[in-house]
This record gives structure tokens, C-alpha cells and sequence, in this order.
């Protein structure tokens, strides 16, 4: 299928400097790649996956970051190690393409989309103002934007994700580079917007034929895609292979680790007979949209509108949409944490009218946890000290040592070693910041526990821990979870009864095996196609 | 990370402190220039705390057959030393010193026979006098001994730098913290009112107050006090605005925690972390402030001991050089050592500088 590599990687090895530590980010890997071919790097975060697809580039931070003696990258005969600057500047962009994770910030917010594409041409071919206008809005359509004359004259920010991602790859195709990187390009987009993006790599990688790195942590994608894969650990290639043979036949325990990373497990099936925790009915949450000038209220931006449920205890029921369908807001408004409308019914009492101080005495009794596990602890606090906190303030009666002793209870509850209780934050992965936030809010032992995507800023192996844990503290509790997610398998995993919604209404509501196995609606059939298989379903329904 | 040996909290100074106040110290410490500049700032206000026992013009101990007496601490007549008049006795008087010899007795005099009311007998010339055997640094216009009026004029500046950043701190980091956290319409309006009030010509108000007032210490602390507290509102401001909106805000309220608590426990101490890299500027520029007020003669009463005073006599005698030079000297060494410390305080707080472990 393939010819002759160009582009080898021999001995990568990348070292950062700060002060008198060095970290050894990359030791040492070699690979090659040829046109139209796709080559996968997967590994989980601080793989060191990203930093060697920069080193391709030479955009790394020099000379904090540093090469070894013996490293060498070889594009089409050429040495890349140590080339000089204006050569570089030539290749970036031109015969090496790049699309970044996060098209919100890779995209100067300040100037119109056309001007941006057209910049990489006049840049780099030395076309005029009119030739690169041509050719913009001709790879508008390549990447299949909308009426593309309309949207060359937008801004990033009125784009959305899937559109702004479009025109990334746009940029970075503008020149026919030999070379794509592209470095988790689907990993901020909602899963219908994935499966999209994907198709349209895959269609003008074959068109364009060119050589492809694809950089991800997710391997149902890497799956889809790629011919060929390096599994990444530690800075560290541990195993190296064809999409077949790293996925069919895997040797290295951590490759197969990664492949069974899925979280697994059936959810807890709760007793028909158990008692209803929170019931609502028709919640709405309404934000105004008020005139700039005298501030009168023009409108109404509707994050929740008409949402019934009721969950009894240890019953799990999962909200699953897409960004932007109100499912953070609905968690909120349950909780009264934003103003909302509707009966709310908690453990057999209305508290939809209460004001925060009426509140205060439930608060125990419902707790929640956030989706980033960096912006969730107080960084000056220790571990000790967040979990305490809630204690000190519902159960003022406690002495110091049974608050001390709770603490111990709550942290080897989601198997954490009792001793971090001395620690701060910042001294926690990510996997460990999220069960201290489990921690913080089973502690009170709660009746019900909103879940705000727990796990989606985790590696996919942290992530079915999670999962488990949380499924056996349900068992242990019988505490009522809202599950919000927008990823289907871990839903999967955990939820009983889901709820689909989209653009603050109900699309689709039910057990979670009927959604699953026999979605009515065409929205949630694309959504489970997407998420599952990769693939775009009823294209009418999603949105771009 | 997993390991279960028992936590060592760090210690400084013999508190405990938690591991980034410990490796923001261990930074400072690192910058030997504002390191040392702490120091030798440190050693001077210890000993400008102890003015009276290092320049003061009766003697620290005298020992008679009638006994122990310590004029530093407690007045004596000069009929307690056999003298004539019951009105308290001046010990640079050769008379009361006879009368103390006569009875066996001697002195323990401080380094500097001055303080710095004291009018000076000892001159070569007339005043201002030139450096001497008796006046290190000269005297000024008023025969007053520079060296003492140096050292309590340096106490009366950093104590009232020193009081000033504390009360504006504190009411500029409430302000900026009710702000930033509750926003809305009682920050817009407290923006505009803050707009307002630093658009006014401050130097000038300054004048005319103080040529209403009769200034003094506290009532010159208030003036001040008056257009300073808003330095640091709007970092504080800014940072609370930053942190109202972290998850773990949301948490706390999650829990059921006030709004006071909430601010005390998770905003303030993110905010201040960002104020406190300000105070030794805060400071440098109070020290500024008084000595402006004083130069231009707005300022502490004429006897009072002050460094702008000191300056403004250097200007009236131009050639009396000891005097401007004096005065210039002390002046820039306080404010460099204040902005030495501040860098070293601002760079130690800086999370990109990584400290060199």
C-alpha cells in the first residue's frame, strides 16, 4: 500500500531543563511514516505523545527542551534536528501541517476566518489577495462548511466547535502539506461532531494523499483510523504494530491494559419498591437576555425546559446530550444551586420555594461533583481540610477526633490512603483530585449525588476505576445519582434510566436498555452511532 | 506518591506552614539581594524602635552614693542631686555633672549625648555645623544634632508607612474582595465612585486639608489614608472575580457554606496572595508620601523628627552639603531596601519562576 518512508524518526529522545532538574519527556523512539499511510501515537497523558509531535515541528520551547546527540528526524532526506529557522519557517505550515486539540484558542480571535486561511497563503505560496480568496473559499468546501461565502466573513467565536475545527483543518491543508499532524483534533467535540471530523480527515487524507500522524488518547479512534500504531508510555514506545495486530492480537500487558480501559460493568439495579429521593416535574431554568441599555429583559435563553424525573435511592439515572443541552443546568437547578421553576420534590418534602437559608439544612443531604478535577479543590486547603469542611459546618458537634476519624473513613471509602488528609491538592494526578472530590461529598453521606462528568477530564483507564467506585459506593449507600455525560459508554456503565436532551428539552427518555438497543428517535440513533461506531447517522438531525 | 510514611509538615520559624509558603521562602531566601536587603532593613527599624537608648541627651544610668537613678525612664529633679531649682535636671549642665561627682557618682551615657529636640551647645560654628567630634553628621539649621534626628525620623517614617499599608490594605482587600465576589451593581457603582475618587489631584486636596487640619501624626495617617486604601482594590477585585467561578466556589456553596465563609475560607486567600507581592511597594510609596508632605512643609509639626524636613533644609542651606546629603542617603537607602524586598517578594511569589531546589 505504501512506498517509501518519508519521514523517519530515529532516537527521538527530549529532555526538559528547568533549573538543575531534568525530565526526561521522551527516551529515545524511532518510527517512520509514508504517504497516505496514518501512523497513531496513543498513550495516556504524560505519555509524552504531544511534545514528540511538536518536536516534528522544532516547536518546542528551546532550549528548556533539548534533543539527545544521537536524535534524528528526517523529512524527505532532510535533517529537522538543529535546522535553521528560516528553513523551518518554511516547512511549518506549508509541507507540514498541523491541527491542534482546542480550536477556541488555536484561532486568533480578533480576525475574520478568511483572513486567516488567506494568510497562510500569501504567506507561504506568495499569492495575491484575490488568488487567496479563491482559494479559501474553495477549501471552505473541502471541508464541507455551509455556505462557506457567508461564513469566511465570520469571526471565530460565532462558530461552532465542529465548524471551528473545520476551519482549522482548512488552514492547515491550505498548502497540500505531505505531512498532517493532527493532535487530539476530535477531543474537545462532542461525539456526532467527532464522528463528522473524522470522515473528513479520513476523505482528504486519501484525496490529498498524505502521510498522517494522528495523535489521541481514545483507542476507539485510533481503531477507526489507523493503519499503523505506537502505544506510548512513560516517553517510552512499548509496543508498535498494525491496526490489526495492536488491536486483534496485543502483546504488551499495558497495550491490552489501555484496549480493556473501557468502563465496564452493569448498572445497579435499584428496587421498584425503593424510595423516590428527588422527583420534579416540568423544572424549567430560564436565564434572562437583557437589553445592553436600560436593562429591560428582551428574552429568555432556555438552558431547561420541561424536565421531569424522579430517582428512587441507589438508582443511577444518566443525562446524556450534547455541549450546550442543558444538562450541567438541569444538575444545578435540581439542587437550587441556579434558580429554577418547577416543584422539586426531595425526600418527601417541597423545597422548590426555600431561600438559601432554608436550604442550608438539606445541603447535606445532596451534594455534587464537578467535571475538572483542578478547578474543583481549593488549592490552599489541605485534603484534610476540603473533606472537613462540610463536617464542620452540618455536624458542629463532632470533636475533633470523630471529624478526624470520618475523614480516614471518607478517604479509604474511594481507596485513597488515609495519610494524603496532610497533603494539598497540587501534589494529585488527576484520577486521585476526582476521588477526593467523591470523598468531599460522600463524607456527609448524602441521599443524592449529582455528577457533573466526573470523568471526562480522566485518562480512559482512571476512568473505569472511577466507575467502579462509584457503582460500589452506590451499592454500599443506596445514594441516588444524576449522571450527567456526554460520553455513552461510561453512561453506559452506570446509569439505569437515561434521559437524552437536547437544547434544554427531553428527546428521548427511558430505561437505559431500551435507548441503548432500540432508540426511537433519529437524534439519539445518531448520537449512539456516533459514540459506538464512529459513524455519522441521520446527518439531517446533527448539527455541523 | 503512594507511600504511607507519616507526613512532615515544614516548618519556618517554628510554625507550621504549608509546602507553598515553604517554597515561596526558600525563593526568597534565594535572591540574596532582597534577602539581605530584609535583613539590613530588619536590623535598622529594630534599632530606630530603640532610638531613646541609642540617642538620647540624659544618660542611660547614674550611680551616686544616693544610688541607682535612670534618667531614661523616669525624670529627677535637680534638687535630687543636691542642686537648687525642683525643675528636672539637665544632665549636660557641667553643674548638675559636678554635683553628681562630688558624691562619688559617674555616668552611663548613650552613643549620641542628642536627641533630637535637643539644642546643641557642642557646635564648632555657628548652625547648621559642619560634621564634628560631637555631631557625626553635622547639625541643622536649629543646632539639632542630624545623626538623632535621622534615626527617630527613620522610626516615625516606617512605622507610619507601616500603619498606613496596613489599615489600606485591609480596607482596600475587603473592598475589592465585596466586590469581586458579590460583582454586580454594587461593583459597578463602587467602580465608578473609585474612578471618582482617584481622579481627584490628591497633592493638592492634601494641601489644602492640612492647611485647614492641624497636622499631626494620626491626623496625616487619615489624610493619606484617605486616597490610598484603593492601591489594591483592583488586584483584589480582579483575582476574586477569577476565583468566583472556580468549581470549588460552587463546591462550597454546594455544601451550604454563607457567603462570608465562603469568601474567608476560598476567595480571600487566592486574592492575597496576589496583594502581597504589592506591599512593599504600598509601602515605599507611603514613605514617599509622608516625606513629599513634610518637604513642602504640609506635613509633621516643625519639631518633629522628619527625613522631608531634613531635605528641605538641605535645600534652604545649599551649603550646608551634609545636610541634603544626609538626607538623601537615608531616604534612598529605606526606599531601595523596601523595592529590593518587594521584587524579592514578587518574584518569590511568581509561579513561573521555579525556585532552584
Amino acid at each position: 500500500m505504501t512506498g517509501k518512508p518519508f519521514l523517519t524518526v530515529t532516537d527521538l529522545s527530549i529532555d526538559f531543563t528547568v533549573g538543575s532538574r531534568v525530565t526526561n519527556a521522551v527516551k529515545g523512539i524511532s518510527f517512520d511514516l509514508s504517504r497516505g499511510e496514518t501512523l497513531a501515537i496513543v498513550g495516556e497523558s504524560g505519555s509524552g505523545k504531544s511534545v514528540s509531535a511538536l518536536s516534528l515541528m522544532q516547536l518546542l520551547p528551546y532550549p528548556t527542551a533539548s534533543h539527545g546527540p544521537k536524535s534524528s528526524i528526517s523529512f524527505k532526506g532532510e535533517e529537522l534536528i538543529g535546522a535553521i529557522d528560516r528553513r523551518l519557517r518554511e516547512i511549518r505550515g506549508n509541507e507540514i501541517g498541523m491541527i491542534f486539540q482546542e480550536p477556541q484558542s488555536s484561532l486568533n480571535p480578533l480576525h475574520r476566518v478568511s483572513k486567516q486561511i488567506n494568510e497562510v497563503l500569501i504567506v507561504h505560496k506568495g499569492l495575491t489577495q484575490a488568488a487567496a480568496n479563491r482559494r479559501t473559499l474553495e477549501l471552505m468546501n473541502l471541508v464541507g462548511i455551509r455556505d462557506p461565502e457567508q461564513k469566511l466573513n465570520s469571526f471565530p467565536h460565532e462558530l461552532s466547535g465542529g465548524q471551528r475545527q473545520r476551519v482549522m483543518i482548512a488552514m492547515a491543508l491550505a498548502n497540500e502539506p505531505e505531512l498532517l499532524i493532527a493532535d487530539e483534533p476530535t477531543t474537545a467535540l462532542d461525539v456526532t461532531i467527532q464522528a463528522q471530523i473524522l470522515e473528513l480527515i479520513q476523505d482528504l487524507q486519501k484525496r490529498l494523499n498524505m502521510g498522517m500522524i494522528f495523535i489521541s488518547h481514545d483507542l476507539g479512534v485510533v481503531r477507526h483510523i489507523a493503519d499503523r500504531v505506537i502505544v506510548m508510555k512513560d516517553g517510552e514506545v512499548v509496543e508498535e504494530g498494525t491496526n490489526q495486530q495492536i488491536f486483534e492480537n496485543p502483546k504488551h500487558p499495558y497495550t491490552i491494559e489501555l484496549i480493556n480501559a473501557d468502563p465496564s460493568g452493569e448498572p445497579n439495579k435499584p428496587d421498584p419498591n425503593a424510595p423516590v429521593i428527588v422527583e420534579t416535574e416540568d423544572l424549567k431554568v430560564h436565564f434572562p437576555i437583557r437589553s445592553s441599555f436600560l436593562r429591560r429583559t428582551i428574552g429568555y435563553v432556555k438552558a431547561v425546559d420541561g424536565i421531569s424525573l424522579q430517582i428512587k435511592a441507589s438508582q443511577t439515572v444518566g443525562v446524556v446530550g450534547e455541549s450546550g443541552s442543558g444538562k450541567t443546568t438541569l444538575g444545578l437547578g435540581l439542587l437550587k444551586l441556579v434558580k429554577s421553576q418547577g416543584p422539586i420534590v426531595f425526600m418527601g418534602k417541597a423545597i422548590d420555594g426555600l431561600n438559601s437559608k432554608e436550604l442550608r439544612p438539606y445541603r447535606a443531604e445532596m451534594q455534587l461533583v464537578f467535571q475538572d478535577p483542578f478547578g474543583s479543590l481549593s488549592p490552599r486547603l489541605t485534603v484534610g481540610e476540603i473533606i472537613g469542611e462540610g463536617l464542620e459546618l452540618h455536624q458542629p458537634n463532632l470533636s475533633e477526633e470523630e471529624r478526624e476519624d470520618r475523614i480516614v473513613r471518607a478517604l479509604e471509602e474511594v481507596d485513597l490512603d488515609p495519610e494524603f488528609r496532610h497533603r494539598f491538592p497540587h501534589e494529585f494526578s488527576g484520577g486521585q483530585r476526582q476521588r477526593v472530590s467523591v470523598a468531599r461529598a460522600m463524607v456527609l453521606e448524602p441521599a443524592f449525588l449529582v455528577l457533573d462528568e466526573p470523568t471526562s477530564a480522566l485518562d480512559r483507564s482512571v476512568q473505569s476505576q472511577l466507575v467502579d467506585l462509584l457503582r460500589d459506593l452506590q451499592n454500599r449507600r443506596q445514594t441516588a445519582f444524576l449522571f450527567i455525560s456526554h460520553d455513552l459508554r461510561t453512561v453506559r456503565a452506570l446509569a439505569d434510566e437515561i434521559i437524552v436532551m437536547r437544547q434544554g428539552k427531553v428527546v428521548e427518555q427511558g430505561s437505559a436498555d431500551q435507548i441503548f438497543d432500540a432508540p426511537e428517535e433519529a437524534y439519539t440513533q445518531s448520537l449512539i452511532a456516533a459514540a459506538f461506531d464512529l459513524v455519522v447517522k441521520n446527518k439531517e438531525v446533527i448539527a455541523d | 506518591m503512594m507511600s504511607t510514611d507519616k507526613q512532615i509538615k515544614p516548618k519556618l520559624f517554628g510554625l507550621t506552614v504549608s509546602p507553598p509558603t515553604q517554597r515561596r521562602w526558600m525563593k526568597f531566601r534565594q535572591n540574596r539581594r532582597a534577602f539581605y536587603s530584609l535583613w539590613v532593613f530588619l536590623i535598622l527599624f529594630v534599632l530606630s524602635l530603640f532610638s531613646e537608648l541609642v540617642a538620647n541627651e540624659r544618660p542611660l544610668l547614674i550611680k551616686s552614693d544616693d544610688g541607682f537613678f535612670f534618667p531614661i525612664m523616669k525624670s529627677y529633679s535637680e534638687e535630687s542631686f543636691g542642686g537648687d531649682f525642683p525643675t528636672e535636671a539637665d544632665y549636660k549642665d557641667p553643674y548638675v555633672q559636678e554635683l553628681i561627682e562630688e558624691r562619688n557618682g559617674w555616668f552611663i551615657w548613650p552613643p549620641i549625648r542628642y536627641n533630637y529636640t535637643t539644642i546643641s551647645n557642642d557646635m564648632e560654628g555657628e548652625a547648621p555645623a559642619a560634621p564634628s567630634r560631637h555631631h557625626w553628621l553635622g547639625t541643622d539649621d536649629q543646632a539639632r544634632d542630624v545623626l538623632a534626628r535621622i534615626l527617630y525620623g527613620f522610626r516615625i517614617s516606617v512605622l507610619f508607612a507601616l500603619i498606613l499599608t496596613v489599615l489600606s490594605s485591609v480596607v482596600g482587600i475587603v473592598s475589592g474582595a465585596m466586590q469581586g465576589y458579590f460583582g454586580g451593581l454594587l461593583d459597578m457603582i463602587a467602580q465608578r465612585v473609585i474612578e471618582i475618587w482617584t481622579s481627584m489631584p490628591q497633592i493638592y486636596l492634601l494641601i489644602i486639608l492640612s492647611s485647614v487640619i492641624v497636622p499631626g501624626f494620626w491626623t496625616l495617617l487619615l489624610l493619606l489614608f484617605f486616597f490610598s486604601w484603593v492601591a489594591l482594590v483592583s488586584v483584589v477585585r480582579a483575582e476574586c472575580l477569577r476565583v468566583r467561578n472556580m468549581d470549588y466556589v460552587k463546591a462550597a456553596k454546594a455544601l451550604g457554606l454563607s457567603n462570608l465563609a465562603i469568601i474567608r475560607r476560598h476567595v480571600l486567600p487566592n486574592a492575597l496572595v496576589a496583594a502581597i507581592t504589592f506591599l512593599p511597594f504600598i509601602m515605599a510609596s507611603s514613605v514617599t508620601a509622608l516625606t513629599a508632605l513634610d518637604f513642602l512643609g504640609f506635613g509633621l509639626p516643625p519639631s518633629a523628627p522628619s527625613l522631608g524636613e531634613l531635605l528641605q533644609q538641605g535645600n534652604n542651606n545649599r551649603h550646608a552639603l551634609w545636610l541634603g546629603l544626609s538626607g538623601f542617603v537615608i531616604i534612598g537607602l529605606l526606599l531601595s531596601l523596601l523595592v529590593f524586598i518587594g521584587e524579592g517578594v514578587r518574584d518569590a511569589f511568581d509561579p513561573r519562576k521555579a525556585a532552584v531546589e
